[in-house]
Formats: C-alpha cells, structure tokens, sequence
C-alpha cells in the first residue's frame, strides 16, 4: 500500500483511460485499507483509486511498478478481489496515503462486480506495455494546485485540458497560416511588378518576337491580373476612389462586355473582376458605387437597373433597338422560345436573356403563353 | 355550317393575359369578338362563367390551352362595358349575352313586320319566337327576355306597343 502516490486524478498528455470501476475496496496486503469504498480507474500508464464521496482523495501506482497479479474468487460474504503484486518502493517516491507497509502487495476487491473485465484489461495492459512508448511525467502532486484548481471530475477537467491544448495549436496553426498570407502579398506585388516590366519590354522589343508569341504571352500576363488594382490604400476612400475604380472598370470590362453582346449581370461583373484582381478584392457595395459613377464619369459603360430589379453592366453602343430586333429575329425564328432556350442560343444567362424577352414584351414585340410548361414568348401577332 | 375560328385561336399566347397594356387590349378585342361570334353561332344567350370555361371557346384542346377565369372574367368585363354583357348575380358567375344589342333586333324583326304587311297586327311573344312564320328568321326562338328588350326598345322609338293579356304578353306594331 506505501506504493501509491498522491495525484490529482488528471491524465497525462498521452494517457489514455482503459476502464473504470465503482464500488472498489483497497487492501493493504491481507488488511482492509483504512480508505473508504471508491473507484478504480485503470489507465494505459496508472492504476488509479478515488474516494467516490471525496474526489479530492485520489491515488496512483504506475503500472511499470506491477509484477504480476491474480484472481481470487468469491467466496460467501466475500466479493471477487484482484491481488497485485508490486515492485519495492523507490526511492524517489511521491508521498502518499501509506509511509510504510509490511506487504508487498495489494488487492482489489469488486463490491459491485466488474472484475471479470477489469482483469481481462489489466491483462491487456501488462502485455502491451502502452506506457513504454510514450513514457507518462512524473505524476503531478496534489500539494501543486493545478490551473483547473485542484483535482476535480477526472473525465471532464481533462476534456477541458485537452481542449484547452487544442485552441492553442489552433492558434498557433493560423497566426502562423496568416503570416504565410502576407508574405504571399508581397509576393504578389512582386509579381505584379514583374509582368509590367514584362509587358514594357515587349512593348519596346515589338517586332524581335512573333505577333502570335506577343498576344499569347499578353493573354498570360491578364489572366495573371490587373497591373495595378486600385485599391482603397492608394486611393483614400469615398467618392474619389469610386470615380478612379470606374475608370478603371471602364477599362478592363470594354473587352468581355463586347465579347458577351454587350451585357454582363452585375456578379458576373464582380466575379470576373475580382479575379482579375487576385489579392486586392473588391466589395459588392464598392462595385455597385463604382458603377454608378460611369454616367457621370462619361465612361462608356452604364448600369443598367430592370424592372425585376436585376442589375447589369452594359456598353453605351448596345442599343436596346438593337437588342429587341435581335430578340424579335430569334423568337421568329424558332416559332417561340423560353429563356432557357434563348439562353442556350445566344451564350447569355439565363437571367439576363429573360430580361431581354421581358423587354421586348413590354415594348410590344413579343407576347407570352404562361402555361404549365412554363413561359414562352411568341412574335407579337396581335 | 361548321363554326370558323378565328386565326388567334391556335396562337397559344391568345390563352395568356398579357401584361403588355397595347398587345392586351388586341387580344382582348380578339377575345371579344371570338365570343360574340361563338355565341352568334350557337345562339347562345346566357353564359356561366365555369361551365364557359369547359366549352371549346375557352379551351382549345387542339392546343392544350385554356383560359384562367380570372381571364374570362376580363374578357366578360370587357364585353360589359361595350354593352354586349349584363351580369345576372353580384358574383359574376352568370351573364347575360347580347351579341346583338336589343335595338338591333327591334329594327331586325320590325323590318320582317313591314315586309311582311303585318304592321298593324298583334301577336303574342310565342307567336314571334317559335311561331311557324318565323321559322326562317333570325330571330327565331330568341329568348323571352331577349324579345322582350327588343320589343321595349321600338316601343321607345313608337314603332310598337306591349300589350298585357291573359296568359302573358302581346305586341302590337305600328
């Protein structure tokens, strides 16, 4: 009984708890133990004791210290015991409940039964020898308080440690992912950097490569961005920098918008735009301002608001004339069309060809059938 | 003689209410016209707003179209305010139907008086409705209340007068 040591009761890092069992009585050799009924915990390192009614009494024997153990059956007015013979004391030993003890072992005896289970894991245990490989600290003596204060719940306080343990990797895990961020930002102007003077060298070396070779390798450097992104750092805030990312909208959408008929639905704008972007992202509310700002800016792009309230970015030169006709030839066409198929036929959204047929229905070129099908728009034969 | 639809008939979008203000007015005018001639044809003189929506002026099976009632409902009003239409119950769901307005008809069966040198005479409703000398005229087997506005109407213009007998009524022309 000398053997054990005081604890808190917590497991260590790499402890694991095998199983537990209420309703144990120590015996100090052949001696009932002067502690009360408890429970027994047998971890892959510890076999622990706990008072059940004070959690605060808690002791341990490191399994290293156990040399063999047995069975004792039940007899009449006994319970079922485990006997297990241990290792002498050591010198460095923790305090614990006994000073001395003239046996060299103890016994465990199962009020509440159990002990079938409890030998066979005990048996496991011992074979595996878990606490070899991962070699549990000394046990923490209950005279330190600990931060949780002091032993309490075993099961829970250590769920807590663990937790505790674990939000601070989190912690460390993302400052350090952040700090990889921000090198890659100055990696990225880096970068961007380098494909402007790129972009100058082939400007002056016009002619020394191939016409085929320039486009490919210019087609490169805008897909990897836009040279210098307005932004809110170099441009202040408010309308200022509004009116500055208008101009440059104006700039970069001229291409894809006359390369989609003229018309892109506000996201579409933003998610090409912040592509093109990569690090220097716009917020929707930004681009909404911005876009406001063409009219006023004279650049040749407007907002364009429907009546559904679905927004959109369209060329100056796109003249609805011209959409409507447009419209108007294809229903005529085919006979009818819903949006999805005049969708399909002219590359748009589905979004933004409804709007189209909506127009010309409201100016009078088309008529609907809103049947169960769906809707379709015919020519306006009325 | 087999009825002659109308071009729009088998235009599905004749089936939808359309929101276009100028394309909807056309197309009520079609609808309007549709109907009168339907009901010309099949001499048709009162309509129930669901039964119509069975019958073949409103349901194109040809086309799997049909008009929604509150369509019909649009159409009928429509026909009210031109004068071709009186609802019979404040729920709009019975009408009467006038595809000839009541002095139209006066003027019809006054001219079959007078051609016929009967100006002067007395007949009895039945005799002008389902008598054997109307049997060739249009209004033949027109409905009592029909005759009877058409009656009032020349009797407004003094070219009849209603008479009240016995066993219901009479007219006599001038």
């Amino acid at each position: 009984m000398d053997r054990f040591v005081w604890t808190n009761g917590l497991l260590e890092m790499d402890e694991t708890l095998v199983i537990q069992q209420r309703g144990v009585r120590l015996y100090d050799g052949e001696d009932k133990a002067k502690l009360d009924v408890g429970v027994v915990l047998l971890s892959t390192h510890r076999l622990l004791w706990r008072d059940q009614k004070n959690n605060e009494c808690c002791i341990c024997i490191p399994l290293s210290q156990v040399i063999f153990f047995e069975e004792q059956a039940a007899g009449i007015g006994k319970s079922a015991k485990i006997v297990i013979h241990l290792h002498p004391v050591p010198e460095n030993k923790e305090p614990g409940p006994y000073q001395q003890s003239k046996y060299s072992y103890i016994k465990l005896s199962f009020k509440e039964h159990g002990q079938i289970e409890f030998y066979r894991r005990l048996t496991e245990e011992m074979t595996q020898k878990r606490w070899e490989n991962t070699p549990v600290s000394q046990p923490i003596p209950t005279g330190v308080g600990t931060k949780a204060g002091r032993t309490r719940a075993v099961g829970i306080v250590g769920i807590e440690r663990k937790l505790e343990e674990k939000r601070k990797e989190t912690d460390k895990n993302i400052s350090e992912a952040f700090e990889d961020l921000s090198k890659l930002m100055e990696k990225a102007k880096e970068m961007v950097e380098v494909s402007k003077s790129i972009a100058n060298k082939i400007k002056d070396k016009q002619g020394d490569i191939t016409e085929d070779e320039t486009i490919r390798f210019k087609s490169y450097l805008l897909s990897m961005g836009i040279a210098n992104p307005v932004t809110r750092e170099t441009h202040g805030s408010g309308t200022q920098y509004h009116i500055q990312l208008a101009r440059q909208l104006g700039d970069i959408l001229q291409a894809p918008l006359e390369e989609r008929g003229g018309m892109m639905a506000l996201t579409e704008v933003y998610c090409l735009v912040n592509r093109a972007r990569g690090m220097e992202l716009l917020s929707p509310e930004d681009l909404v301002n911005a876009c406001k700002m063409f009219e006023s800016l004279k650049l040749p792009l407007r907002l364009r608001v429907f009546d559904s309230g679905v927004m959109v970015v369209q060329l100056q030169s796109h003249s609805e004339e011209e959409m409507i006709a447009s419209a108007l030839d294809n229903v005529s066409d085919k006979g009818s069309l819903t949006a999805e198929e005049f969708a399909k036929l002219l590359g748009l959204s589905v979004l933004l060809s409804k709007e189209r047929l909506l127009l010309a229905e409201k100016m009078g070129h088309l008529c609907r059938d809103d049947s169960v099908e769906g809707l379709r728009f015919y020519p306006n034969l009325f | 003689m087999s009825f002659e639809w109308p071009w729009q008939y088998n235009f599905p979008p004749f089936f939808t209410l359309q929101p276009n203000a100028d394309t909807r007015q056309k197309q009520l005018a079609a609808w309007c016209s549709l109907v009168l001639s339907y009901c010309r044809h099949q001499k048709l003189f009162t309509l129930d707003v669901l039964e119509a929506q069975e019958s073949p002026v409103f349901n194109n099976k040809k086309i799997e179209r049909k008009l929604s009632v509150e369509a019909i409902q649009v159409v009928f009003e429509e026909l009210r305010k031109k004068g071709n239409l009186e609802w019979l119950d404040k729920n709009k769901s019975r009408c009467l139907i006038m595809w000839r307005r009541p002095e139209e008809w006066g003027k019809i069966i006054y001219q079959w008086v007078s051609k016929n040198g009967m100006v002067n005479s007395v007949f009895t409703l039945y005799e002008l409705s389902n008598g054997d000398e109307t049997e060739k005229e249009e209004f033949h087997g027109l409905e009592d209340w029909m005759l009877l506005r058409s009656l009032q109407a020349l009797q407004t213009d003094g070219k009849a007068e209603i008479i009240t007998m016995d066993d219901g009524k009479g007219v006599k022309f001038f």
